[in-house]
């Protein structure tokens, strides 16, 4: 039998995180934490741009997605996270499904900014909101995990960048399963000509709906994760600025794998976090300099580059 | 006198203001199929030219009727300067690559600009508000509004009027919508396609800094303006259907109105009313409310 | 195995890579505390975006002379010593701009990366919301300098977070006991107010205030413009056709100044009068477009409110000499973070030093001073900080909300006069302390709806 190469590669990854990641210093597992969380949401992103639809107002789903696992403790008392995530994907999920039959219809820079619109909605709504701090947003609390109590204790934050990598492993590898499968090659036969594809009898709204909700849902998950891991949230997920850094971290990465997102969000949160450091007066310059550099030199996007290397010692 | 007065002349002052702020976003897309985010930037820069400018211009104690011809002349430099840099020396390189693309092109330079300016200018606020005042001012039942707001009025109509006659009655005009309607056909034809991308390009980046020039005289300038306006100009191409002038006029025209109802009876809902506007819109009208007939490629 | 060898090789290229990128940055941080090394002080303050301009630079402006001035030991008594108890220090600075997502990052960056001894900082209060949790968890002592909200010590309490600045409730109080001095028979009100957390909460404490002292007077209308609108005509039209007395405004920064340039050739001013409450940093700015008369507060005793006194004059000669400008209130507020740290380093050094005096006499002298010479560690200096009273350029600054770790300050309010093209402040007032204040235990807003009833301090 033939193993698939994708898949080797991502259990490694998977599991040189899970062992090496308690020997790094904290920062570098919370710096892996917030690039997988950006990962799993530009993985739908992904899956988007490979149907040939780019969102403007993913920030939706990933501030929707933050908020449904946030205000479960405020709301109704629940800290459990994994009741949490659980909240996040159906919200998303229903939300997404309900929008979808609107925005299917659309295409190119419309759905874009159809998406936007919806996202800043959303925004107003919660900025109006001041039970739930309006743009000053809320601590989020977790305090159990399964049933085992986790707060305050030494391995909390191991335990929850665990499960992010578990999380982002089992997204990973089901969308390199769904990619193969024929449903999943439609994607980017719609990007190239939808008449085709319809003429061939496969529905291109049916596909579009679906992988509309995929990614919104995959986008939650981040929204979700990031706001157990981080503690805080607030509206500013939802803002469109949001929602552009996740276009700019698909293109940056590529769509080639499901590898490139979560690259592309570690390379991308390293730079930010180092031209931060290292020049606190012109990080803005240097990320948009680095940006316009991948989009001369390696129009593939960053994955191209680990393809290239993995083919010349092949 | 009437609420509805009211929002009608504030909604009218506030469409013009916005109308100007898209029309180089519009006309860019129209002709080169660029949704240009940079826009902001050129809009910042105008602003930052005209307040240092005319800033000085007032300081020297020369005509102050003057500094409206220095506001100009910002906008004229800023688009001369900044709109043949940015399209010869960066865009004309990324031509035929994917349209998301180009958006992040933009994206990123407008990063690098927006660090630009703080470099230049410093993070100090600029002032320049003499301009706004000394037109003196009129007015309607019990509001006084500054003579200033007819002036951007009178500047849109022009504006909008000079391009789309431009457009349908001159041979660049015709050569353009050439153009738009199929590069490659025009470019057999014998049309320089790269000269009149130049042209559009930078007559766009004009119009953005003169949005930014005009706009000095009623704010601070500072840094971040830039990105507040960029979202409000996309809006409105988008509402007007992208590329088309008629569309943007009237789309400004409707977010103002709507912006200023809301303002005078629900001003809570201030925040969301330009995306509701959106929404509806394109619910409506999935292309924007005028948008151009497409050919099916099958 | 050959194809799951050929298949890690992408993934060894980018593990080696990001291990590189770690071991490098490792390195190149500062290794742990030796003894003489100078302390190192985390600052987190907007460099970008537009509170860079009014707020984040002039404190950081501050911060910078407020740290040379401490290295050369040339601050008036009692912070007379150089840096904190002799040894110098030295700032990492970081822009607080993009959120607080990126700012929990940073700030975790600040700590294992920079190795900072301690973190001052933090304008939005969106942040200082969401930073507590991470400093109680990392354990690193944070001073918040400049935010107001009142929740992050009324909805939890914490042992590494200390706010040396009072929390923005005495902003509406004072504010509305002096325009209630001036206007006993006030009849109505508007307020224009950004739609976002710091305009919502100062509009809401404001009306609350105002139906308690005067429940007479109507709000005609409250015009709530999104953050960086720009464009004020509508607004402004609304006001002037409600015609209120006088208009509340919480607006700061460009947003304000935009507001002011619009609505003044308009006459707006002509038929209502004006209160900001977050107006001093942008007084000079607005020479000739701000009626006499606006009633205008600094958010504490600072800038022109603050009482003459040595730290005072010495607080504006350093400002002055970077910028020649007079420090507002944000740079009064970094000054308040330094000097309140500095004070609570000493007193803990102090103690440390009284404490080993008896040790000396039983174990021997060197055992004893060796002990005296070390310095404090966090936990010495928090408790050293709890509690704290400590003198400011602003007058005295107690830490008495928060289980000791909220300050406390009284506030004053004046109104502007124009002369010789230069803004005035007269008829300044101050409100002691437990006029503006909440008490320990009570929550601002239930505090005010309770009728303002004074605390015992």
């Amino acid at each position: 039998m033939r193993i698939d190469r994708t898949i080797i590669v991502l259990t490694a990854a998977m599991a040189a995180l899970l062992a090496f990641t308690p020997f790094l210093p904290n920062w570098a597992m919370f710096l892996f934490t917030v690039s997988l969380c950006y990962g799993v949401v530009v993985l739908g992103m992904m899956l988007l741009v490979r149907t040939g639809l780019v969102s403007f107002g993913h920030g939706l789903y990933y501030c929707l997605g933050a908020y449904a696992a946030g205000t479960l403790e405020p709301l109704f008392g629940i800290t459990e996270l994994a009741v949490m995530i659980g909240s996040a994907v159906a919200v998303t999920a229903i939300v997404s499904a309900i929008l979808a039959l609107l925005l299917r219809k659309y295409r190119d820079i419309f759905f874009a900014m159809l998406s936007l619109a919806f996202s800043m909605i959303l925004y107003g709504l919660l900025v109006k909101t001041s039970s739930l701090g309006s743009t000053d947003g809320f601590n989020v609390t977790v305090k159990t995990l399964f049933g085992l109590h986790i707060a305050d204790t030494a391995y909390e934050r191991y335990l929850i960048f665990a499960l992010t990598v578990l999380i982002c492993w089992t997204c990973a590898v089901l969308m390199h399963f769904y990619l193969k499968s024929h449903r999943g090659r439609l994607a980017e036969a719609i990007r190239d000509n939808e008449l085709r594809v319809e003429y061939m009898g496969a529905s291109v709204a049916n596909t579009i709906h679906l992988h509309y909700v995929m990614s919104a849902v995959l986008a939650g998950l981040g929204g979700a994760l990031m706001a157990v891991s981080v503690g805080h949230i607030d509206p500013e997920m939802a803002y469109w600025t949001t929602s552009g850094e996740f276009v700019f971290i698909t293109i940056l990465s590529g769509t080639g794998s499901v590898l490139a997102p979560f690259l592309g969000a570690t390379i991308f949160e390293s730079i930010r976090s180092f031209a931060y450091e290292y020049s606190p007066n012109t990080w803005q310059m240097a990320l948009g300099i680095t940006m316009l550099m991948v989009i001369m030199f390696l129009p593939g996007g960053l994955w191209s580059l680990f393809k290239r290397a993995s083919r010349r010692v092949a | 006198m009437t609420t509805l007065v009211a929002v009608l002349v504030d909604g009218l002052i506030y469409s013009s203001w916005l109308f100007i702020m898209a029309i180089g976003l519009t006309l860019i897309y129209g002709v080169m199929k660029i949704l240009n985010i940079a826009h902001g930037s050129l809009f910042a820069l105008g602003a930052y030219t005209a307040a240092s400018l005319a800033g000085h211009w007032f300081e020297q104690g020369y005509l102050p009727m003057g500094s409206y011809a220095i506001m100009l002349l910002a906008a004229i430099l800023v688009g001369i300067v900044a709109g043949p840099l940015l399209e010869r020396g960066l865009l004309r390189f990324m031509y035929g690559r994917d349209e998301i693309v180009l958006v992040l092109v933009t994206y990123a330079t407008f990063l690098i600009l927006e660090d630009f300016i703080k470099l230049v200018w410093g993070v100090d606020p600029y002032f320049l508000y003499q301009p706004y005042g000394l037109l003196g001012s009129f007015d309607i039942g019990e509001l006084t509004y500054p003579n200033y707001n007819l002036l951007l009025l009178a500047m849109s109509v022009a504006i909008g009027g000079i391009l789309a006659w431009t457009l349908t009655r001159t041979r660049y005009g015709k050569i353009l919508i050439a153009v738009i309607h199929d590069r490659e056909m025009a470019a057999s034809q014998g049309v320089n396609v790269s000269l009149v991308y130049f042209v559009t390009f930078t007559l766009g980046a004009m119009l953005g800094a003169l949005g930014g020039a005009l706009t000095a005289p009623m704010i601070s300038v500072q840094p971040g303006i830039g990105a507040e306006t960029i979202v409000l100009a996309f809006a409105v191409v988008v509402i007007g259907g992208l590329g088309s002038l008629p569309g943007a006029a009237l789309a400004a025209l409707l977010v103002g109105i709507v912006r200023a109802a809301t303002i005078h009876f629900r001003p809570e809902l201030d925040l969301f009313s330009i995306y509701f506007v959106m929404a509806a819109v394109l619910i409506a009208r999935p292309k924007g409310l005028f948008s151009a007939q497409e050919a099916r490629k099958i | 195995m050959n194809t799951v060898l050929r298949a890690l090789r992408p993934l060894t290229t980018g593990l080696f890579s990001i291990a590189a990128i770690i071991a490098v940055v490792m390195l190149a941080a500062p290794s742990a505390q030796a003894s003489d090394k100078p302390i190192r002080i985390g600052l987190v303050t907007f460099l970008s975006g537009p509170a860079a301009g009014p707020f984040g630079v002039p404190a950081r402006i501050a911060a910078e002379a407020i740290v040379e001035s401490l290295n050369a030991g040339e601050v008036p008594a009692p912070y007379g010593s150089i840096g904190l108890s002799g040894l110098p220090i030295e700032l990492v600075i970081i822009d607080e701009a993009g959120g607080a997502t990126k700012q929990v990052a940073e700030f975790r960056n600040l700590v294992e990366r920079q190795k900072v001894d301690f973190v001052i900082g933090y304008i939005s209060s969106g942040d200082c919301l969401a930073i507590p949790p991470v400093a109680e968890e990392l354990k690193k002592l944070t001073v918040l300098f400049d935010c107001g909200t009142p929740r992050v010590f009324e909805e939890a309490s914490y042992k590494y977070v200390f706010r040396t600045r009072p929390h923005a409730t005495m902003d509406a109080v004072a504010g509305a006991r002096y325009l209630l001095e001036t206007r006993p028979d006030l009849k109505s009100y508007a307020g224009i107010n950004q739609n976002y957390a710091w305009g919502q909460d100062s509009w809401k404490d404001w009306t609350a205030v105002l139906e308690v002292l005067r429940p007479k007077a109507k709000v005609t209308t409250s015009q709530m413009p999104k953050f960086g609108a720009g464009q004020y005509g509508a607004e402004i039209s609304a006001l002037m056709r409600s015609r209120p007395e006088v208009i509340h405004s919480s607006l700061w920064g460009g947003d304000l100044e935009a507001f002011m340039l619009q609505s003044t050739p308009r006459g707006l001013f002509r038929r209502s009068d004006l209160l900001l409450i977050a107006g001093e940093p942008n007084l000079h700015r607005l020479v000739g477009n701000i009626p006499d008369g606006t009633i205008v507060g600094a958010r504490g005793p600072h800038g022109v409110f603050a009482p003459k006194g040595k730290l005072n004059d010495w607080l504006r000669r350093i400002y002055k000499a970077k910028t020649g400008r007079e420090p507002n209130y944000p740079a009064y507020s970094a000054a308040q973070a330094f000097l309140g740290l500095k004070a609570a380093y000493e007193r803990a050094r102090l103690e440390k030093v009284k404490s080993a005096i008896p040790m000396a006499a039983v174990e021997g002298v060197k055992e004893g001073m060796e002990q005296a010479y070390q310095m404090p560690n966090t936990e010495e200096v928090i408790a050293a900080f709890e509690n704290l009273t400590f003198e400011s350029p602003s007058g005295k600054v107690m830490m008495k909300l928060g289980k000791g770790h909220q300050a406390v300050q009284g506030t004053a309010y004046g109104t502007t006069r124009t002369v010789g093209g230069k803004i005035i402040i007269e008829n300044i007032k101050y409100y002691p302390v437990e006029q503006v204040q909440p008490p320990e235990g009570i929550s601002s807003i239930d505090w005010i709806k309770g009728g303002l009833k004074p605390g015992r301090w």
